[in-house]
Formats: C-alpha cells, structure tokens, sequence
C-alpha cells in the first residue's frame, strides 16, 4: 500500500517536468531554436537526434521483436508481455514524433514528405517508415482500449458495442505485426544507413559499410532488454508478478545477438585493416570499449550464468547494461564520433534537456494512466492463450 | 484464421508491388557529372582580399550588408554569409581563398534531402528549393565541406547557401561574385575547359602553384575548382578522396526493396511453418488421447 501512496508525489513531479518542457517549446516556436538550444551551423544535430530519435527508435524495438516472437513465431509463453511492450513502443514512436516536432525547423511542413519522395534519402525511409509504423502500433495496441471500453460503465462508452472493432483488428493481427517486423526492419537499420552518408566526418572505429546491419542486430537485442527492464519497473509500481520464466527466457536469446554483433563488428573493423584503431586512436578509442563493455561484453558474461538469469536482480541490471550501452553506442555514431564541421564545440543548453526529460515524463503518465485504466497485463487474449 | 493468411498475402503484395512500382530504375547510381556543366576557377594566388565577392554576394542575394571584413577574423558561412573568404598569414602576407558551396557533382546534400528541396541542376548550380524543406538539417550534417547553413533565430527558419547565381547563370551572366572580382582571381566557364586552364596554369608555373587542382576529383568532384600557391587543405577545406560520399549510403538504400519483399515472405513463411508445428502437435496429442 505504501508504494500506491507514494506514486502520486511522482506523477506531480511527472507533471511539472512535462509542463516546463510545453514551456520551453513556446519559447522555441516564438524565438527560434537558437533561443532554446546549442545547435549551431557546425553543429546542426544535438541532444534531439541522439537521444529521442537515434535512442528513442532503438530503445522502441521491443515491440517488434515481441510481436514477432508471440504472433509470428508463436511463442505464447511470453503474450503476458507483449501488450506493454506494444505500449512503450509506441509511446516511444509518439515521442521520437514530438521531439521531431521540437528539432525540425519548420514541422508544420512535415506532410511534405509525403508528396515529394526522395527515395534516395535514407531519412525519407525512416520517416515514412517510423509515419507507418507508429500508425501500426497504434492498431496493435488498439484492442486493448477497445476491450477497456467495453468493461466500461460510463455511460456514453457503454451502449456502444466495442467488439465489433476489436474484432476487426484481431482478423488483421497477423499482417499488421508482419507489417511492424517488416517496417522495423527497414527504418531500424535506415537509421544506420542515415550515417553512411558521412564518411569524411565520421571516425574510422564507428563508420563501416555493415553500419545499418549493427543498426537492426542491436535494436533487435535491446528490444528484449527493454521489455526486461520495463517489466520489472512496472511489477515494482503496481505490484503485480512476472513469471521469472518470462524473463529469464527474454534474457537468454540477448547474449546470441549481441554475440553476432560485436563478431560482425570486430571483424569489420579487421577486414577494413582498422583494428589497431581500438588501441591507437585514444581519446575515442575508450569512447568504443565504453560500448564495447557496458553493452555487449558485461550482458554477454552476466547473462550466460543461469543463475543470472533466474533472479530478477539479475535479468533487470544486465537488460539496463544492454540499454546504456546502447545509448552510448547511439550518443557515439550520431554525436560523439562525427565531426561535422571542424571547430565547432557543442553541449546541450538546458533547455535542449527541458524538452527531452518532458517527452519523457509525458510518457511515463501515459503509461501510468495506461496501467490504471486499461488492461494490459492480464487481459482475454492472455486467458485465451492459458486456457487453449 | 484461413482469412489472415490470405489477407496477409494481398496486403503484402499490393504494398510491395506498390512501392516496387514507385521506386525509380536508377536506385544506386545517379546522374553522371555533366562534362559541358559550368564551374569557376579560384585561384587564390590572385587573390587580393579585396571582399567585393563577398559585398557583391549579399547585394545579389538581398543579405544584410556588412563593412569591409578585417582577414584576422573572417566571417564564417552563415545564413547572411553565403560567400566569405578564408584567411591564413604566411610572413607578412595574407593569403585568401573563397569559401562557398562546393556544388559538387554528387552532391551529399541531395541525396541526403528527404523531400528533394536540394536539387543539382544539369548546368551545375545544386540549388534549394524552400517550398519542399521542412527544416531536417540533415543537408548540414550530411555536406562533406559544411556549407548549408540555418536560420537559428528564426522562427520560421529555412536552409540557407550559395545557390551558384542560378537565375543569373540562366539569362546567361556569370555568377555576381565572378563579376564582381577585381583581380581575375575567379573565372567562370565550363568545367572540363577550367580544368584545362587549371592544369596548364600550373604547368606554367610550377613554383608557384601546389600541383593539385582541388575540386577535380574531391568527393568525386565539384563545380568549384581551386589552385593555390599552399596546399587549400591547409586554409581549412576538408581532406577528401575521391570517391563520392553518397557510395555507401545509395548502396543501402539499393538493398531496401529486396529487403521489404525479403523479410515479408520470411515473415509470412515463418508463421505459416510455426502455425502448422502448433496445429500437427496438437493434432498428434488429440490421437494419442483417442487411441488411450
């Protein structure tokens, strides 16, 4: 009961940050970006990129890959989860939106994209792909309001027969998740490809070819790892269990993936002759074993030990390893190891913060309010599943 | 849930079919460099440091007119600037070179736009078009001598660069800072007879000039050509070979279709196949029950 007490000082403060983040982006659309931001003509990408979109999409992955390991693969051991991990997901797509909104100089033009196509461009993929898919997910989750509706008593809500569009988008999961691993696929490693593009300011340790292969290996390993992550939180808040067994197994097929990619990395960087780079080229080269460790050798170590695996202490810290080193890996591609223009500096004004932390918190009510109000843990297609 | 599969199939092909049709033939490699396309000549030995490039610049292009610049703290590109001189002091004498898009003949800038607003022109010019941009920014990160430039403190701000005088160049003038040139430090002409001129400019005077024409082969070439007395790297242009930067980039978004079709049909495979594993189990289970 205490912990019920003590959650809404958290949604006050949730609060404040999202109302001092809705502030400083009036401030923006009156003074411009510079008023609000460190972004400058040699530093153009900032805090927005790296962190709500190159960290927000990858970190969002959970979705795809648990809906494609519950409907595709089958596997109903873990149907439990995958409701919220459609949840963040797709708060994660609406976020990764609105710090677009913050970041492009003019997003009230944005639907420009939609008639001119430049199939060229690596961002015209990503941003017809995350438009897509955020649409995609929006349906996945759809039943889930749906069937909130229908146990409602409001009485507006209560005379309307909620199961016809819940049935409609259970006639249409298989596709629309086929079509959310697809779509995944293509703008989780478009991402890596936006990068491509810089060869002359990107340093030799990050910049490979194979980039939007590393791309999709490690969103497709962090996905699980955020799920883990997410769970574990959301047991904590509102005190409800998660079967070790789920995320013990979730645990396990990270170390697989992560393997591949650090062997595809490393020996892309010894085919290309780079290799001594990881020794030589200090400072960055410590900026590399920092990823290097914190999210692929440490997770790979930990969750190789059963007894890891079995312990929710033990799933949750090494998932939170996958995640920072991951962030790192993000915060090193798209701003710590490209130059861009030569003799400019750049750290994020507080304000360029203010906006992150607020999407943040805006998510966190909404997943806050998600759990309060509708069913996500236990839900009919989860009884369904145990009772077939 | 016979309707899912087939229904998956129809959405599946109508999409890709969709896309496929929509993607142009060319995916990889774009339009190769217009040999009789227009360029001009910097040869910054000429150079006096006189700035009316740069007055002449910002009359044209209504930008808001500064004095004379002083060459200890040149002005860099900006959304005012669009032409500026870099400056290096060898002994006692300033040496300049001008600085402005590069248009180069594989411009990162438009392969980089979302929306096309960047466009190369087939008589050199890569200009913008600000009724596409919705301000990305990625033509900035993505330009290999960090041209493009953006209205910070502006609310409704736009991508701003030297656009090579394009409307002039089309009534058959020279660009306003070739015009404006004092010395003879800037000629315009086409590329491949600049290039001559280049090359035979140096062979006359081999002392004089670094042997190496920037711009030829420099990210697979540009419109802007430079000969000088010390190397240009060293006045602040980048360092580049010269394979184009967009390479690796036009080489992975080659690979999206195969891919969309790819992982749809391994999708869809993937579930048909776990889908009869579960229903022959569970067949298999029943019997066993039956036969007991």
């Amino acid at each position: 009961m205490q912990k019920k007490r003590s959650f809404p000082i958290g949604t006050s403060i949730l609060t404040i940050l999202v109302i001092l983040g809705l502030a400083v982006m009036i401030h923006r659309f009156i003074n411009g970006l510079g008023a609000i931001s460190n972004l400058s003509d040699g530093r153009p990408w900032g805090l927005w990129i790296s962190f709500d979109l190159y960290c927000g999409v990858a970190l969002a992955a959970g979705g795809f890959t648990l809906a494609g390991a519950v409907y595709i693969l089958r596997l109903e051991k873990y149907r439990p989860v995958v409701r919220p991990a459609i949840l963040t997901a797709f708060l994660g797509y609406t976020l990764v939106i609105l710090a677009l909104l913050v970041d492009l100089g003019q997003p009230w033009y944005i639907w420009h994209i939609i008639i001119n196509w430049n199939v060229h461009s690596p961002l015209f993929e990503v941003g017809m792909c995350v438009m897509t898919y955020t649409a995609v997910l929006a349906l996945e989750f759809s039943p889930a309001v749906f069937e909130g509706l229908s146990r409602s008593n409001l009485p507006a809500v209560k005379h309307i027969n909620w199961r016809v569009p819940w049935g409609v988008i259970r006639a249409i999961q298989i596709p629309l998740v086929i079509a959310g691993v697809v779509l995944s696929t293509l703008h989780q490693s478009s991402l890596g490809s936006m990068l491509l593009m810089m060869p002359a300011t990107m340093h030799a340790l990050w910049y490979s070819p194979i980039l939007p292969v590393l791309f999709l290996l490690s969103a497709i390993a962090v996905g699980p790892a955020m799920v883990v992550f997410e769970s574990a939180l959301s047991t904590r808040v509102f005190s409800h269990k998660l079967d070790i067994d789920i995320l013990g197994g979730l645990a396990k097929i990270i170390p697989y993936i992560l393997g591949l990619y650090f062997l595809l990395k490393f020996f892309e960087l010894m085919a290309v002759g780079e290799i001594g780079l990881i020794f030589t080229a200090y400072p960055q080269n410590l900026l590399w074993w920092g990823e290097i460790i914190i999210g692929v050798i440490l997770p790979i170590i930990l969750l190789s030990f059963p007894d890891v695996r079995q312990s929710h202490k033990g799933v949750f810290w090494a998932s939170v390893l996958v995640i920072l080193g991951l962030m790192f890996n993000r915060f090193n591609v798209s701003m710590l190891a490209l130059g861009m223009r030569p003799g400019y500096i750049y750290f994020p004004h507080w304000m360029e913060f203010a906006v992150s932390i607020g999407l943040v918190a805006d998510a966190l009510l909404v997943v806050w309010l998600a759990y309060r109000f509708l069913p996500i843990i236990q839900h009919e297609e989860v009884v369904e599943a145990k009772a077939s | 849930m016979k309707f899912n599969r087939r229904d998956f199939l129809k959405v599946s092909l109508g999409t890709t079919g969709f896309i496929l049709l929509n993607s142009p033939k060319k995916a990889y490699a774009q339009e190769s460099p217009n040999k009789s396309s227009k360029a001009v000549l910097v040869d910054t030995t000429k150079c006096v440091g006189c700035w009316w490039c740069y007055a002449a610049c910002k009359h044209t292009h209504y930008l808001p007119e500064t004095t004379k610049p002083d060459p200890e703290n040149p002005p860099e590109l900006n959304s005012d600037v669009w032409s500026t001189l870099a400056t290096r002091k060898e002994g006692e004498q300033w040496l300049y070179a001008k600085r402005q898009c590069m248009h180069c003949e594989y411009p990162a800038c438009v392969t980089a736009c979302p929306v096309g607003a960047l466009q190369k022109t087939a008589e050199g010019p890569v200009i913008y078009d600000a009724n596409k941009c919705f301000g990305c920014r990625y033509c900035m990160v993505a330009c290999p001598f960090g041209v493009p430039d953006f209205e910070w403190n502006d609310p409704t701000p736009w991508i701003c660069k030297c656009d090579f005088c394009a409307d002039r160049l089309a009534e058959g003038l020279e660009p306003a800072c070739v015009d404006a040139c004092t010395t003879g430090a800037l000629k315009f002409g086409n590329r491949d007879e600049l290039l001559a001129e280049a090359r035979e400019r140096i062979a006359a005077a081999p002392d004089k000039y670094v042997d190496h024409i920037y711009g030829e082969k420099e990210a697979g070439g540009t419109s802007w050509l430079y000969i000088s007395g010390v190397a240009i790297e060293e006045m602040g242009f980048p360092s580049l070979d010269s394979k184009p930067v967009t390479v690796n980039a036009q080489r992975a978004m080659g690979a999206v279709p195969p891919v969309l079709l790819g992982a749809a049909a391994t999708m869809a495979g993937i579930y048909w196949l776990c889908k009869r594993r579960d229903k022959m189990s569970r067949i298999k289970t029943t019997k066993k029950e039956a036969a007991k």
